[in-house]
Protein backbone atom coordinates (compact mmCIF):
# COMPACT_ATOMS: atom_id res chain seq x y z
CA UNK A 1 0.00 0.00 0.00
CA UNK A 2 2.73 2.21 0.88
CA UNK A 3 4.14 1.71 -2.61
CA UNK A 4 1.70 3.68 -4.42
CA UNK A 5 2.98 6.99 -2.66
CA UNK A 6 6.08 6.88 -4.94
CA UNK A 7 4.06 6.37 -7.89
CA UNK A 8 1.69 9.21 -7.24
CA UNK A 9 4.71 11.51 -5.85
CA UNK A 10 5.40 12.94 -9.21
CA UNK A 11 1.91 13.01 -11.08
CA UNK A 12 0.89 16.49 -9.25
CA UNK A 13 2.94 16.25 -5.59
CA UNK A 14 6.29 16.89 -6.70
CA UNK A 15 5.57 17.33 -10.60
CA UNK A 16 9.22 17.40 -12.21
CA UNK A 17 8.16 20.15 -14.30
CA UNK A 18 6.02 22.44 -12.69
CA UNK A 19 6.80 22.33 -8.93
CA UNK A 20 10.66 21.03 -8.73
CA UNK A 21 11.26 22.72 -11.94
CA UNK A 22 13.82 20.41 -13.21
CA UNK A 23 14.11 19.86 -17.10
CA UNK A 24 13.17 22.78 -18.03
CA UNK A 25 14.90 23.23 -21.25
CA UNK A 26 13.06 20.44 -22.91
CA UNK A 27 10.02 21.44 -21.15
CA UNK A 28 10.20 24.99 -22.70
CA UNK A 29 12.03 24.01 -26.07
CA UNK A 30 10.49 21.18 -27.57
CA UNK A 31 6.60 21.88 -26.78
CA UNK A 32 5.45 23.64 -29.90
CA UNK A 33 3.22 20.82 -30.54
CA UNK A 34 1.49 18.25 -28.14
CA UNK A 35 2.74 15.53 -30.19
CA UNK A 36 6.34 16.49 -30.17
CA UNK A 37 5.67 16.81 -26.06
CA UNK A 38 4.44 13.65 -25.89
CA UNK A 39 7.13 11.78 -28.04
CA UNK A 40 9.93 13.73 -25.36
CA UNK A 41 7.56 12.54 -22.54
CA UNK A 42 7.62 8.87 -23.49
CA UNK A 43 11.49 8.87 -24.07
CA UNK A 44 12.28 10.26 -20.95
CA UNK A 45 10.38 8.67 -19.11
CA UNK A 46 11.74 5.12 -20.66
CA UNK A 47 15.58 6.48 -19.89
CA UNK A 48 13.94 7.49 -16.50
CA UNK A 49 12.81 3.88 -15.67
CA UNK A 50 15.89 2.12 -16.59
CA UNK A 51 18.12 4.38 -15.35
CA UNK A 52 16.40 4.54 -11.70
CA UNK A 53 16.42 0.52 -11.87
CA UNK A 54 20.10 0.33 -12.63
CA UNK A 55 21.30 2.64 -10.50
CA UNK A 56 19.17 1.66 -7.45
CA UNK A 57 20.08 -2.09 -8.03
CA UNK A 58 24.05 -1.71 -8.23
CA UNK A 59 23.83 1.26 -5.30
CA UNK A 60 25.91 -0.62 -3.30
CA UNK A 61 28.81 -0.92 -5.75
CA UNK A 62 29.16 2.27 -6.36
CA UNK A 63 31.41 3.79 -4.50
CA UNK A 64 29.89 7.50 -3.23
CA UNK A 65 32.91 9.19 -4.68
CA UNK A 66 32.26 8.05 -8.24
CA UNK A 67 28.75 8.54 -8.32
CA UNK A 68 27.85 10.81 -10.29
CA UNK A 69 30.75 9.85 -13.42
CA UNK A 70 28.64 6.59 -12.84
CA UNK A 71 25.20 7.35 -13.20
CA UNK A 72 26.08 9.55 -16.14
CA UNK A 73 27.66 7.01 -18.02
CA UNK A 74 24.90 4.44 -17.35
CA UNK A 75 22.23 7.70 -18.43
CA UNK A 76 24.22 8.16 -21.36
CA UNK A 77 23.78 4.78 -22.69
CA UNK A 78 20.15 4.34 -22.28
CA UNK A 79 19.63 7.72 -23.82
CA UNK A 80 22.00 6.43 -27.04
CA UNK A 81 19.94 3.55 -27.07
CA UNK A 82 16.74 5.21 -27.68
CA UNK A 83 18.22 7.41 -29.64
CA UNK A 84 19.46 4.51 -32.29
CA UNK A 85 15.61 2.54 -31.46
CA UNK A 86 13.95 5.64 -32.42
CA UNK A 87 16.22 6.39 -35.39
CA UNK A 88 15.17 3.16 -36.90
CA UNK A 89 11.82 2.39 -35.89
CA UNK A 90 9.96 5.39 -35.44
CA UNK A 91 11.76 7.99 -38.13
CA UNK A 92 9.13 10.62 -38.34
CA UNK A 93 9.40 10.87 -34.23
CA UNK A 94 12.98 10.98 -34.39
CA UNK A 95 12.95 13.95 -36.82
CA UNK A 96 10.95 16.34 -35.11
CA UNK A 97 12.66 15.52 -31.40
CA UNK A 98 15.70 15.74 -33.20
CA UNK A 99 18.48 17.34 -31.54
CA UNK A 100 16.67 16.70 -28.36
CA UNK A 101 17.24 12.95 -27.09
CA UNK A 102 20.96 13.17 -27.10
CA UNK A 103 19.85 16.08 -24.28
CA UNK A 104 18.05 13.64 -22.21
CA UNK A 105 21.63 12.86 -21.06
CA UNK A 106 21.73 16.32 -19.03
CA UNK A 107 18.27 16.70 -18.18
CA UNK A 108 18.31 17.19 -14.64
CA UNK A 109 15.20 15.07 -14.03
CA UNK A 110 16.84 11.85 -14.44
CA UNK A 111 19.91 12.29 -12.90
CA UNK A 112 18.09 14.35 -10.09
CA UNK A 113 16.06 11.49 -9.51
CA UNK A 114 19.26 8.77 -9.77
CA UNK A 115 20.73 11.19 -7.25
CA UNK A 116 17.75 11.89 -4.66
CA UNK A 117 16.32 8.85 -5.10
CA UNK A 118 17.49 5.91 -7.00
CA UNK A 119 20.56 5.85 -4.61
CA UNK A 120 18.40 5.50 -1.37
CA UNK A 121 15.96 3.02 -1.89
CA UNK A 122 14.92 -0.15 -3.40
CA UNK A 123 14.51 -1.36 -6.55
CA UNK A 124 11.06 -1.35 -6.53
CA UNK A 125 10.06 1.93 -4.79
CA UNK A 126 12.87 3.64 -7.75
CA UNK A 127 10.99 2.06 -10.47
CA UNK A 128 7.44 3.32 -9.03
CA UNK A 129 9.30 6.49 -8.46
CA UNK A 130 10.66 6.63 -12.26
CA UNK A 131 7.04 5.87 -13.79
CA UNK A 132 4.98 8.43 -11.95
CA UNK A 133 8.00 10.54 -12.41
CA UNK A 134 7.90 9.83 -16.33
CA UNK A 135 3.88 10.21 -16.66
CA UNK A 136 4.05 13.41 -14.39
CA UNK A 137 6.80 15.29 -16.58
CA UNK A 138 4.83 13.79 -20.12
CA UNK A 139 1.55 14.94 -18.61
CA UNK A 140 3.52 18.41 -17.95
CA UNK A 141 4.96 18.19 -21.80
CA UNK A 142 1.72 17.22 -23.30
CA UNK A 143 -0.33 20.02 -21.54
CA UNK A 144 2.05 23.13 -22.52
CA UNK A 145 2.09 21.16 -26.02
CA UNK A 146 -1.39 21.10 -26.62
CA UNK A 147 -1.80 24.59 -24.90
CA UNK A 148 0.99 26.08 -27.53
CA UNK A 149 -0.29 24.16 -30.50
CA UNK A 150 -3.80 25.14 -29.93
CA UNK A 151 -3.51 29.24 -29.22
CA UNK A 152 -0.25 29.13 -31.89
CA UNK A 153 -1.64 26.87 -34.61
CA UNK A 154 -5.24 26.10 -33.95
CA UNK A 155 -4.67 22.57 -34.60
CA UNK A 156 -3.94 19.43 -31.97
CA UNK A 157 -2.44 16.77 -33.03
CA UNK A 158 -2.45 17.57 -36.84
CA UNK A 159 -6.66 17.98 -36.17
CA UNK A 160 -6.91 21.46 -37.61
CA UNK A 161 -9.28 22.73 -35.04
CA UNK A 162 -9.85 26.67 -36.07
CA UNK A 163 -9.96 27.31 -39.98
CA UNK A 164 -6.83 27.91 -41.86
CA UNK A 165 -7.29 31.69 -41.73
CA UNK A 166 -7.98 31.64 -38.60
CA UNK A 167 -6.02 34.42 -36.71
CA UNK A 168 -3.78 32.31 -34.07
CA UNK A 169 -1.33 34.17 -31.88
CA UNK A 170 1.90 32.98 -32.95
CA UNK A 171 3.97 34.16 -29.72
CA UNK A 172 3.09 31.05 -28.43
CA UNK A 173 4.83 29.11 -30.52
CA UNK A 174 7.93 30.78 -30.17
CA UNK A 175 10.35 31.22 -26.59
CA UNK A 176 8.34 33.69 -25.22
CA UNK A 177 5.05 32.23 -25.76
CA UNK A 178 6.53 28.85 -23.99
CA UNK A 179 7.70 31.01 -20.72
CA UNK A 180 4.33 32.73 -20.45
CA UNK A 181 2.15 29.09 -20.58
CA UNK A 182 4.99 27.67 -18.32
CA UNK A 183 4.14 30.85 -15.98
CA UNK A 184 0.60 30.18 -16.15
CA UNK A 185 0.65 26.46 -15.72
CA UNK A 186 3.18 26.69 -12.18
CA UNK A 187 0.64 29.06 -11.11
CA UNK A 188 -2.33 27.09 -11.58
CA UNK A 189 -0.72 23.64 -10.48
CA UNK A 190 0.34 25.91 -7.21
CA UNK A 191 -3.44 27.21 -6.35
CA UNK A 192 -4.48 23.51 -7.07
CA UNK A 193 -2.11 22.52 -4.40
CA UNK A 194 -3.26 24.86 -1.83
CA UNK A 195 -6.73 24.28 -2.46
CA UNK A 196 -6.36 20.85 -1.63
CA UNK A 197 -3.70 20.81 0.41
CA UNK A 198 -1.78 18.51 -1.12
CA UNK B 1 20.90 -3.47 3.88
CA UNK B 2 24.35 -3.95 2.99
CA UNK B 3 27.25 -1.33 3.34
CA UNK B 4 28.23 0.54 0.12
CA UNK B 5 31.62 -0.09 -1.60
CA UNK B 6 33.95 2.13 0.21
CA UNK B 7 35.47 4.89 -1.77
CA UNK B 8 38.62 3.19 -2.15
CA UNK B 9 41.42 3.83 -5.25
CA UNK B 10 40.39 0.16 -6.42
CA UNK B 11 37.12 0.03 -5.55
CA UNK B 12 36.70 3.32 -8.20
CA UNK B 13 38.73 2.50 -10.48
CA UNK B 14 37.37 -1.27 -10.76
CA UNK B 15 33.51 -0.36 -10.54
CA UNK B 16 33.66 2.51 -13.16
CA UNK B 17 36.04 0.30 -15.57
CA UNK B 18 32.71 -2.63 -15.10
CA UNK B 19 29.88 -0.25 -15.56
CA UNK B 20 32.25 1.69 -18.33
CA UNK B 21 32.80 -1.83 -20.17
CA UNK B 22 29.50 -3.37 -19.63
CA UNK B 23 27.33 -0.24 -21.12
CA UNK B 24 29.53 -0.10 -23.97
CA UNK B 25 28.85 -3.89 -24.48
CA UNK B 26 25.23 -2.94 -24.15
CA UNK B 27 25.51 -0.15 -26.75
CA UNK B 28 27.30 -1.98 -29.52
CA UNK B 29 25.35 -4.46 -29.39
CA UNK B 30 22.10 -2.48 -29.86
CA UNK B 31 23.97 -0.61 -32.56
CA UNK B 32 24.58 -3.69 -34.73
CA UNK B 33 20.58 -4.78 -34.22
CA UNK B 34 19.75 -1.07 -35.08
CA UNK B 35 22.19 -0.54 -38.18
CA UNK B 36 20.46 -2.04 -40.37
CA UNK B 37 16.82 -0.96 -39.99
CA UNK B 38 17.89 2.88 -39.87
CA UNK B 39 20.02 2.37 -43.43
CA UNK B 40 16.51 0.98 -44.10
CA UNK B 41 14.73 3.73 -43.53
CA UNK B 42 16.76 6.54 -44.76
CA UNK B 43 16.87 4.68 -47.93
CA UNK B 44 13.35 4.59 -48.27
CA UNK B 45 13.13 8.37 -47.07
CA UNK B 46 14.86 9.29 -50.19
CA UNK B 47 13.31 6.51 -52.24
CA UNK B 48 9.88 8.05 -51.36
CA UNK B 49 11.17 11.70 -51.47
CA UNK B 50 12.49 10.94 -55.46
CA UNK B 51 9.02 9.46 -55.98
CA UNK B 52 7.52 12.27 -54.98
CA UNK B 53 9.84 14.99 -57.00
CA UNK B 54 9.59 13.18 -60.38
CA UNK B 55 7.79 12.10 -62.87
CA UNK B 56 6.88 7.95 -63.66
CA UNK B 57 10.09 6.36 -64.12
CA UNK B 58 10.90 2.79 -64.52
CA UNK B 59 14.90 2.44 -63.64
CA UNK B 60 16.28 2.68 -59.98
CA UNK B 61 17.55 6.22 -59.92
CA UNK B 62 19.43 5.22 -56.33
CA UNK B 63 22.08 3.19 -58.74
CA UNK B 64 22.61 6.03 -60.72
CA UNK B 65 23.42 8.86 -58.15
CA UNK B 66 26.07 11.22 -59.26
CA UNK B 67 27.59 13.73 -56.48
CA UNK B 68 27.83 17.30 -58.40
CA UNK B 69 28.81 20.45 -57.12
CA UNK B 70 28.60 18.46 -53.28
CA UNK B 71 24.74 17.57 -54.46
CA UNK B 72 23.07 14.16 -54.83
CA UNK B 73 21.76 13.63 -58.16
CA UNK B 74 19.56 10.67 -58.91
CA UNK B 75 18.80 10.15 -62.14
CA UNK B 76 15.40 9.23 -63.07
CA UNK B 77 14.57 7.21 -66.67
CA UNK B 78 11.73 5.77 -68.62
CA UNK B 79 12.54 3.33 -71.42
CA UNK B 80 16.07 4.69 -71.07
CA UNK B 81 15.31 8.52 -71.71
CA UNK B 82 15.71 10.72 -69.27
CA UNK B 83 12.71 12.02 -67.57
CA UNK B 84 14.20 14.26 -64.84
CA UNK B 85 16.98 14.22 -61.90
CA UNK B 86 15.71 14.19 -58.42
CA UNK B 87 18.55 16.53 -56.69
CA UNK B 88 19.21 16.85 -52.92
CA UNK B 89 19.87 20.48 -52.57
CA UNK B 90 20.26 22.72 -49.34
CA UNK B 91 20.73 25.92 -48.04
CA UNK B 92 22.45 27.02 -44.51
CA UNK B 93 20.77 30.47 -44.64
CA UNK B 94 17.58 29.35 -43.56
CA UNK B 95 16.41 31.40 -39.98
CA UNK B 96 17.54 28.34 -38.08
CA UNK B 97 19.94 26.87 -40.27
CA UNK B 98 20.09 24.19 -42.69
CA UNK B 99 16.97 23.60 -45.01
CA UNK B 100 17.29 20.40 -46.85
CA UNK B 101 15.15 19.95 -50.68
CA UNK B 102 14.46 17.39 -52.77
CA UNK B 103 13.90 19.03 -56.39
CA UNK B 104 12.63 17.61 -59.03
CA UNK B 105 14.18 18.68 -61.67
CA UNK B 106 13.35 18.09 -65.99
CA UNK B 107 16.71 17.92 -68.28
CA UNK B 108 15.93 21.43 -69.30
CA UNK B 109 15.90 22.34 -65.57
CA UNK B 110 12.28 22.88 -65.68
CA UNK B 111 11.17 22.88 -61.83
CA UNK B 112 8.96 19.45 -61.71
CA UNK B 113 8.43 19.17 -57.84
CA UNK B 114 10.07 19.81 -54.78
CA UNK B 115 9.59 18.25 -51.02
CA UNK B 116 10.96 19.77 -47.83
CA UNK B 117 13.52 17.16 -46.36
CA UNK B 118 14.64 18.86 -43.42
CA UNK B 119 14.06 22.22 -42.00
CA UNK B 120 14.28 24.06 -37.89
CA UNK B 121 12.69 26.91 -39.05
CA UNK B 122 9.97 28.73 -36.70
CA UNK B 123 6.73 26.75 -36.28
CA UNK B 124 3.77 28.69 -37.79
CA UNK B 125 5.77 30.86 -39.46
CA UNK B 126 9.07 29.57 -41.48
CA UNK B 127 7.56 26.40 -41.12
CA UNK B 128 4.88 27.53 -43.95
CA UNK B 129 7.70 26.57 -46.58
CA UNK B 130 6.30 23.09 -46.59
CA UNK B 131 2.55 24.21 -47.24
CA UNK B 132 1.83 23.68 -50.77
CA UNK B 133 0.57 26.68 -51.07
CA UNK B 134 3.81 28.41 -50.85
CA UNK B 135 5.61 25.46 -52.95
CA UNK B 136 2.68 25.87 -55.89
CA UNK B 137 4.60 29.17 -57.13
CA UNK B 138 8.03 27.39 -58.23
CA UNK B 139 6.62 24.43 -60.20
CA UNK B 140 6.80 24.38 -63.63
CA UNK B 141 8.95 27.41 -63.58
CA UNK B 142 12.12 27.32 -64.92
CA UNK B 143 14.70 29.21 -63.14
CA UNK B 144 16.40 29.81 -66.13
CA UNK B 145 14.26 32.57 -67.13
CA UNK B 146 11.82 32.89 -63.46
CA UNK B 147 14.20 35.14 -61.07
CA UNK B 148 14.36 33.02 -57.65
CA UNK B 149 14.11 35.66 -55.58
CA UNK B 150 11.51 37.18 -53.48
CA UNK B 151 9.67 40.33 -54.65
CA UNK B 152 11.70 42.23 -52.45
CA UNK B 153 14.90 41.96 -53.86
CA UNK B 154 13.63 42.09 -57.21
CA UNK B 155 12.86 38.64 -58.34
CA UNK B 156 9.49 36.46 -58.73
CA UNK B 157 9.10 34.95 -55.51
CA UNK B 158 6.57 35.92 -53.33
CA UNK B 159 7.96 35.37 -49.78
CA UNK B 160 5.87 33.83 -46.91
CA UNK B 161 4.16 36.12 -44.75
CA UNK B 162 7.15 37.58 -41.95
CA UNK B 163 9.40 34.86 -43.04
CA UNK B 164 11.86 36.88 -45.81
CA UNK B 165 14.55 34.76 -44.64
CA UNK B 166 13.14 31.32 -44.68
CA UNK B 167 11.51 32.20 -48.53
CA UNK B 168 15.17 33.58 -49.61
CA UNK B 169 16.68 30.46 -48.11
CA UNK B 170 14.24 28.41 -50.09
CA UNK B 171 15.31 30.29 -53.37
CA UNK B 172 19.15 29.75 -52.37
CA UNK B 173 18.50 26.06 -52.29
CA UNK B 174 16.40 25.79 -55.27
CA UNK B 175 19.17 28.08 -57.18
CA UNK B 176 21.75 25.62 -56.30
CA UNK B 177 20.25 22.79 -57.31
CA UNK B 178 19.73 24.47 -60.67
CA UNK B 179 23.21 25.91 -61.07
CA UNK B 180 24.56 21.92 -59.81
CA UNK B 181 22.30 20.46 -63.19
CA UNK B 182 23.73 23.13 -65.38
CA UNK B 183 27.17 22.42 -64.63
CA UNK B 184 26.80 18.44 -64.79
CA UNK B 185 25.08 19.43 -68.90
CA UNK B 186 28.56 21.53 -69.10
CA UNK B 187 30.82 18.88 -67.41
CA UNK B 188 29.03 16.17 -69.91
CA UNK B 189 29.13 18.30 -73.39
CA UNK B 190 33.46 19.40 -72.55
CA UNK B 191 33.77 15.16 -71.52
CA UNK B 192 32.61 14.54 -75.22
CA UNK B 193 33.54 17.18 -77.21
CA UNK B 194 36.65 17.54 -75.06
CA UNK B 195 36.33 21.74 -75.62
CA UNK B 196 37.96 24.25 -72.74
CA UNK B 197 35.02 25.92 -71.48
CA UNK B 198 35.14 29.46 -72.77
CA UNK B 199 33.22 31.36 -75.30
CA UNK B 200 31.12 28.20 -76.53
CA UNK B 201 29.91 28.02 -72.61
CA UNK B 202 27.11 29.85 -73.11
CA UNK B 203 26.14 28.44 -76.52
CA UNK B 204 26.17 24.76 -75.00
CA UNK B 205 23.99 26.10 -71.73
CA UNK B 206 21.45 26.96 -73.88
CA UNK B 207 21.28 23.67 -77.15
CA UNK B 208 21.89 21.18 -74.91
CA UNK B 209 18.80 21.01 -72.77
CA UNK B 210 16.64 21.84 -75.73
CA UNK B 211 17.60 18.35 -77.25
CA UNK B 212 17.15 16.54 -74.05
CA UNK B 213 13.75 17.49 -73.17
CA UNK B 214 12.73 16.51 -76.58
CA UNK B 215 14.44 13.50 -75.93
CA UNK B 216 12.14 13.41 -72.54
CA UNK B 217 8.56 14.11 -73.70
CA UNK B 218 8.54 11.07 -76.21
Amino acid sequence: MNSLKYLTNGLLKENPAFVLVLGTCPTLAVTTAAINGLGMGVAATFVLICSNLLISALKNVIPNKVRIPAFIVIIATFVTIVDLVMQAYTPDLYKALGVFIPLIVVNCIILGRAEAFAQKNSVLHSVLDAIGMGIGFTMALFIMGSIREIIGNGSILNHQLLSEDAKTILLFLMPPGAFITYGFLIALVNSIKKKFNI
Amino acid sequence: MSKKLESTLLNMVLSLTIIGVTMSAALGFVYTKTKYPIEKSNKQNIINAIQAVLPEFDNDPLSEKEIVNDLEFYCARKNGKIVGYAVKTFSMKGFNGLISLMVGLKPDGTIYKIRVLEQKETPGLGSKMTDPSFIEQFLDKNPGSYKLKVKKDGGDVDAITASTITSRAFCDALQRSYDALKSKQNNNDNVTSDEIKNINNSDSVSKIPVNKVKGGEK
